[in-house]
């Protein structure tokens, strides 16, 4: 997979200003329901099946709040360290655009001794090895909005669809401080949080599907001086676009004040394909939300002894899990993280050891051959045909001498392809290691009788071509020759 | 307190309202008395009362996350100016460029 290496943004003249970045997320909480109706939140169903009176916003209809979605956003402000205020309530967001039926969002707005649920949290990222700690603002629920469908046409078309599926499903919304200082910071606090997310179970958070948005804002700060104008940053789909948007707005910026100009606060649309961002004009002229406070729901009153129920239950968290699978299973640290990065592959491992085979024979497939495919093919283990049980099996024919190890990589990879056990790859391709000796002295003798030079060095004593007659037989038998069986018959023939 | 015709105009564009001028001068009239007559709550000491958004005194009415049923899309079209493959059809809207 490329890798976006972070422009260096004082490159561009424009002096030592430092690059300051704030980060505000959303994510789908993991409901079944929406926010403030039973509509379920099922994603993909057709257009208009999933809404009811309450997220269509018809008159007469009244929103009641998700208990779930409540506890969702407790979790996550104890995972962050933040504190929970005894009572928030929701607000209404005034605006007038279709995505919403009722021209106003409800959300948690803070204002006049309003606060949101949670405010004032931490998170602690790595950067260049050290811990950072960037500091959480806010954390707040509110409802997603319908999705729009703007369908080409010749000269554009003159309407544009509405979806109300989308509209109401439960939202989070989380805010930094303005604590990151590059590009690739943002990019560690995005898969900092959203690991966190995804091990405390409260969103699957795949930016792919939505379940995760990210917007930034970054401005340059010149040292010891006030904070610069900042930018706001839309419309990126991955972790990477997110990187390489605030490479672009950082050098654009510095580039802006080379000249003698200043910067306009304004949003900013990151292009994909043109790799640039350009202003966009707000859909509201004037941003004048007119914010006050849900009528049609009560305040929400959350207490210590809910707090507390809520951390009791809390699911084991990354830094957590990592130090328990090094303690347990005496994994290496670099194991430790790639084997932690989602909650998918650390179920995965845990549920595979339980099976039998060595912990750090599983960790070194899982890090190695099974992370190369996911990578090679940008799925995660739980978009795949594998399973603990197969994997377990197939590390027992390595095990057992039935297949090489270096067979066994090919074998995991025509298992996922053809969703197969390893033995019926193993058996249909004809993989056995091959460990009956007269089949394979066949072998060694043709290999010495084509490679007359080496055998000669190893009966004349220089042992150090072995290794280079042992490859020859393994590639005569397409990788499925016994190595120790080779090596030893080898060295029997040319003693 | 008055209200004066900027203010009537920009309501009128967040609500995406068209007033025609004599319509603005009408409300510039009844806004204003509106507020005028809502002004007469600022000669009311309020001195130790906190705002109040809800009179009730009820907090955390929750439902369980429960799926329920969905209106049928046909009803839910029903109510709808225009619809095109089981999508609501609105004048074209663009959210940038
Ligand atoms: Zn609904």
């Amino acid at each position: 997979m490329e890798r976006s290496e972070p422009m260096d943004p004082t490159g561009a003249g424009g002096g030592t200003r430092e690059v300051v970045i704030g980060i505000e997320i959303h994510v789908q909480l993991l409901t079944a329901s929406k926010m403030f109706c039973g509509c379920p939140t099922e994603f993909g169903a057709p257009p208009n099946t999933l809404v009811c009176p309450v997220c269509l916003g018809l008159p007469g209809s009244l929103p009641v709040l998700n208990r779930r979605a409540v506890e969702l956003g407790l979790r996550t402000a104890v995972a962050l360290g933040c504190r929970v205020h005894s009572r928030s309530r929701f607000h209404r967001k005034n605006y007038y655009y279709p995505d919403l039926a009722k021209n106003y969002q409800i959300s948690q707005y803070q204002y006049a001794g309003h606060p949101p649920l949670a405010t004032g949290g931490v998170l602690e990222i790595q950067v260049g090895g050290r811990p950072w700690r960037v500091a959480i603002r806010r954390v707040h629920l509110e409802e997603d909005t319908a999705r729009l469908v703007h369908p080409a046409g010749t000269g554009g078309a003159a309407s544009s669809l509405v979806d109300y599926n989308r509209s109401g499903v439960p939202l989070m919304e989380i805010v930094t401080e303005p604590d990151l200082r590059s590009p690739g910071e943002a990019r560690e606090f995005l898969n900092a949080l959203r690991r966190l997310l995804q091990f405390a179970e409260v969103s699957s958070c795949r930016m792919e599907e939505g379940t995760l948005r990210c917007d930034a804002n970054l401005s340059l700060q010149p040292p010891g001086g006030p904070p610069g104008v900042r930018t706001e940053v839309k419309n990126m789909n991955s972790v990477r676009a997110v990187e390489r948007a605030l490479a672009f707005e950082a050098v654009r910026q510095h580039e802006v004040l080379a000249r003698g100009e200043v910067v306009v606060q304004e949003t900013r649309h990151w292009d994909e394909r043109r790799g640039v961002t350009f202003a966009s004009r707000s859909k509201e002229e004037a941003e004048d939300y007119r914010y006050f406070p849900e009528p049609d729901l009560v305040p929400l009153d959350v207490d210590g002894a809910w707090v507390a129920a809520i951390r009791e239950a809390l699911p084991e968290l990354p830094a957590a899990r990592r130090d328990r699978l090094i303690a347990t299973f005496g994994l290496a640290a670099y194991d430790a993280d790639l084997i932690t990065a989602t909650p998918a592959m650390a179920k995965f491992f845990e549920e595979t050891v339980t099976l039998g085979p060595h912990p750090k024979v599983v960790a070194n497939w899982l890090s190695g051959a099974v992370a190369a495919y996911l990578n090679e093919h940008g799925v995660e283990i739980d978009q795949i045909a594998l399973t603990p049980a197969r994997l377990s099996a197939l590390l027992l024919l390595v095990d057992e001498g039935t297949v090489s190890g270096r067979t066994a990589k090919d074998v995991l990879v025509e298992m996922i392809a053809h969703d197969q056990e390893p033995e019926a790859v193993v058996e249909a391709r004809g993989l056995q290691q091959i460990s009956d000796e007269a089949t394979l002295r066949v072998v060694v003798d043709k290999v010495i009788a084509d490679h007359p030079g080496p055998a000669a060095e190893i009966r004349a004593g220089k042992v150090r071509a072995l290794p280079f007659l042992v490859g020859q037989v393994m590639r005569a038998t397409g990788g499925r020759a016994n190595p120790e069986a080779a090596n030893r018959l080898l060295k029997e023939r040319l003693s | 307190m008055a209200i004066d015709w900027a203010t009537v105009e920009h309501v009128a564009r967040l609500a995406r309202l068209a007033l025609t001028d004599e319509e603005r001068e009408r409300f510039v009239g009844q806004l204003g008395r509106i507020l005028e007559y809502c002004a007469r709550l600022d000669a009311i000491s309020i001195e130790g009362v906190p705002a109040t958004s809800h009179v009730l005194p009820i907090v955390n009415v929750l439902r369980e996350d429960l799926p329920a049923p969905c209106l049928s899309r046909d009803e839910v079209l029903a109510a709808a100016p225009a619809h095109e493959q089981g999508f609501f059809k609105v004048p074209r809207v663009l959210e940038a460029e």
